[in-house]
């Protein structure tokens, strides 16, 4: 088996009153493309969340290995520091903030130090391109006044830059036109291509999912993974839903 | 997770040296008319001057204290020294300048500053200006930048005596009535008509004395065509009694002349900051205020603009920080009494650690003031539960033509925009002042380099002690 980057196992989660994860377990290897899918509020963006470590969620039972580490009650800084990357399907806007120094700020966590202003400037221009983003959105405050689909962009923007391990993809393609689509996939690609980055894509549709090859398929069902298989699986629930896997 | 919103005092440090009181001369803590006519006497007033002081006294013991805004209990003025001379005389030549006086400034930045960046430089230390420098280029234009004791006495002087305190009025309410009777130093600049200075000039005021009162006045007047920016900078060291800041800021803009006019306040947290400024801009003139208000435990500030000729225009961009203790009464006013004027306020207000920040704006549109324009958008961001923040609009518009714009918004750093930070990478406490130096953004950009560093340093060290 290639080399493991993830694994979670019995993972329980819940907010101030409800549980939401019932005992999770998961596994990803380097490079591996997952897919999760499930029913709304089956709770695959918390599972998002919880991985990444958003403190809104809190976790009552099981672990999370990350790159053979315990990271089970490490904070969110701490995770993406290690390589772990979630792409929010809101992201949210900070007014004032240039996307620019915002990603350099990061960057420098990521790699622990500084780094030249010139360099930071090329690395950044290169990745703008892929996307086919417009230079100025450098410059702009962060997600304000962004499209949908530029929002998304930015998301894959910062995948790039950051080049993470593992990235999670909460419904990175939702709300997007087929050309965007094209773009974040390419930029998908590229992160795969180049470090051999593994990735968790939680989606609805599969439009993603055509020319990225799918090593496994998860599908969650009311806060469990209610069976596992291989990308053949994603066809089978587009013909026939989810209501085959519940356990009822 | 528990709310994580405690962020640690200011540090201080730089501003909290305290300097030991050698000055040659202090009048008795209170207020009597033989303390202003000794005043009076040892600033060598002529002598409509100190019938003017005498005057304002008789007004400030005839008027009562404000009754709203914050409370200002703590002050007392019978115990307040009104005059404190530094053991030194005004000087252009900074190595004259006492050594612990000059070390004073040489830790705020000023005289590096005045060599980097600044056409001229001032520096108070307490009641008395003890330097004072302009370039010489700048003077060369015709420009005055010297302290207004000596312009009294020179060729400005009837300039002086014609526009002090005009625009302000001992009448104008009691401490500006105080300002009136026992005012000393502080700056008189004069531009003459078709002068731009492209550099600006700066004055700092230092207040070291214990329980001593601070009332400078600045004098600024632009004629036409002319253009200038001026800093202001402030700081005192802590002390446990009570220190009073009532300076008095004039500014005559002539037409088509241009003033900015930035401050940043960062008096220390037993300053009862008490202070007026007001401006008065003829036809196509412009007056920018920019305003940053960090410290002092009371402030009341609110700087007016009459807009008198047709077509004048104000801007003025404020933020305020109210930290533990502090309750910060900020705001602006404006008056349009001229046709097509316009006025554009912009001001972000920041409270933590059950701070108070007041914003009370007052926008009056005269039934003359045709087609005019008034803008006033005001943010407000509290870090925690116990902090307040309150806006107070008032609006009183005569003529049916105007256009007029009010924008209000309060809230708190989201929590879910720190663990999007975070998921980056960047830590708790980085990603609270990222969020909080990006609020104030729009204001740091106006400030001057060096001071929008100094304040960007200043949310980040007020951020650091959060608990991560």
């Amino acid at each position: 088996m290639t080399q493991q980057i993830l694994k979670v196992s019995k993972l329980t989660a819940q907010t101030e009153e409800t549980e939401i994860l019932h005992g999770v377990d998961l596994e990803i290897g380097k490079g591996e493309t997952h897919v999760l899918m499930g029913p709304n509020g089956a709770g695959k963006s918390t599972l998002g969340y919880v991985l990444m470590g958003n403190p809104e969620y809190h976790i009552t039972a099981g672990t999370i290995y990350f790159k053979g580490k315990d990271l089970t009650s490490e904070t969110a800084d701490q995770r993406a520091k290690a390589g772990m990357f979630l792409s929010f399907q809101e992201p949210l806007e900070v007014p004032g903030l240039s996307l620019e120094s915002f990603l350099r700020s990061a960057l420098e966590q990521r790699r622990g130090g500084h780094i030249r202003y010139l360099d930071f400037q090329k690395e950044l221009k290169a990745a703008m391109e892929i996307l086919q983003m417009d230079a100025s959105y450098a410059k702009r405050s962060l997600n304000v006044g962004f499209s949908g689909g530029e929002k998304k962009k930015a998301e894959i923007l910062q995948l790039l830059m950051l080049k993470p391990d593992l990235a999670i993809l909460d419904e990175t393609d939702s709300g997007l036109d087929v050309d965007a689509v094209r773009l974040v996939s390419q930029g998908i690609k590229t992160y795969q291509k180049n470090q051999a980055g593994a990735l968790l894509i939680i989606t609805h549709s599969t439009r993603i999912l055509e020319s990225l090859p799918v090593d496994q398929t998860h599908v969650m069902i009311d806060g469990k993974i209610a069976v596992t298989g291989d990308g053949t699986l994603v066809e089978r629930i587009n013909e026939s839903g989810y209501e085959q896997f519940s356990a009822e | 997770m528990k709310e994580k919103t405690y962020v640690s005092d200011i540090d201080r440090s730089i501003y909290d040296i305290r300097n030991e009181e050698k000055d040659v001369y202090q009048v008795k803590e209170g207020l009597t008319p033989a303390i202003v006519e000794q005043i009076s006497k040892e600033k060598k007033d002529p002598a409509w001057m100190e019938e003017f002081r005498l005057e304002a006294l008789q007004i400030y013991n005839s008027m009562k204290v404000p009754d709203w805004g914050p409370s200002i209990e703590g002050l007392d003025i019978d115990h307040i020294v009104t005059y404190v001379k530094p053991n030194t005389k005004m000087s252009a030549d900074w190595s004259e300048v006492p050594q612990d006086i000059k070390e004073t400034f040489e830790r705020l930045g000023i005289p590096q500053a005045e060599r980097k960046s600044l056409a001229g430089v001032g520096a108070q230390y307490d009641s008395e200006l003890v330097y004072h420098n302009v370039k010489e280029e700048v003077a060369a234009q015709g420009v005055i930048y010297t302290d207004l004791e000596s312009a009294m006495h020179g060729e400005y002087a009837d300039m002086i005596r014609r526009h002090f305190m005009k625009l302000v009025t001992p009448h104008d309410h009691k401490f500006a009535a105080l300002h009136g009777a026992v005012w000393s130093g502080g700056s008189f600049v004069y531009v003459p008509a078709g002068v731009k200075v492209s550099i600006p000039l700066q004055s700092y005021f230092r207040l070291n004395a214990k329980g001593a009162g601070q009332f400078e006045h600045t004098l600024i007047i632009l004629e036409e065509n002319s253009s200038l920016h001026f800093i202001e900078g402030c700081s005192a060291p802590k002390y446990n009694v009570a220190n009073l800041h009532a300076g008095c800021v004039e500014l005559f803009v002539g037409k088509n002349a241009k003033l900015r006019y930035s401050t940043i306040e960062n008096w220390s947290k037993n300053m009862y900051n008490l202070n007026t400024k007001r401006a008065q801009v003829e036809e196509g003139g412009t007056i920018e205020w920019v305003s940053g208000s960090f410290g002092s435990h009371v402030s009341c500030l609110y700087p007016m603009s009459i807009l008198k000729g047709r077509g004048a225009r104000m801007e003025f961009t404020g933020i305020t920080f109210a930290g533990k203790g502090q309750n910060l009464d900020t705001g602006a006013k404006v008056v349009h009494s001229a046709p097509e004027t316009s006025s554009y306020i912009n001001t972000k207000s920041i409270s933590k650690d059950g701070g108070a920040s007041t914003f009370r704006s007052s926008v009056v549109i005269t039934k003359e003031a045709e087609h005019s324009k008034a803008s006033v958008s005001c943010q407000s961001l509290m870090l925690d539960a116990i902090s307040r923040s309150d806006t107070i609009p008032a609006m009183d518009i005569r003529n049916g033509n105007s256009d007029v714009g009010h924008e209000a918004k309060i809230g708190r750093i989201s929590d879910k925009a720190v663990f999007y930070l975070m998921s980056r990478g960047i830590s708790e406490a980085d990603a609270r002042a990222m969020i909080v130096s990006g609020f104030a953004e729009n204001v740091s950009k106006e400030l001057p380099l060096e001071y929008a560093v100094e304040m960007n340093n200043l949310i980040r060290l007020e951020m650091k002690g959060s608990i991560g």
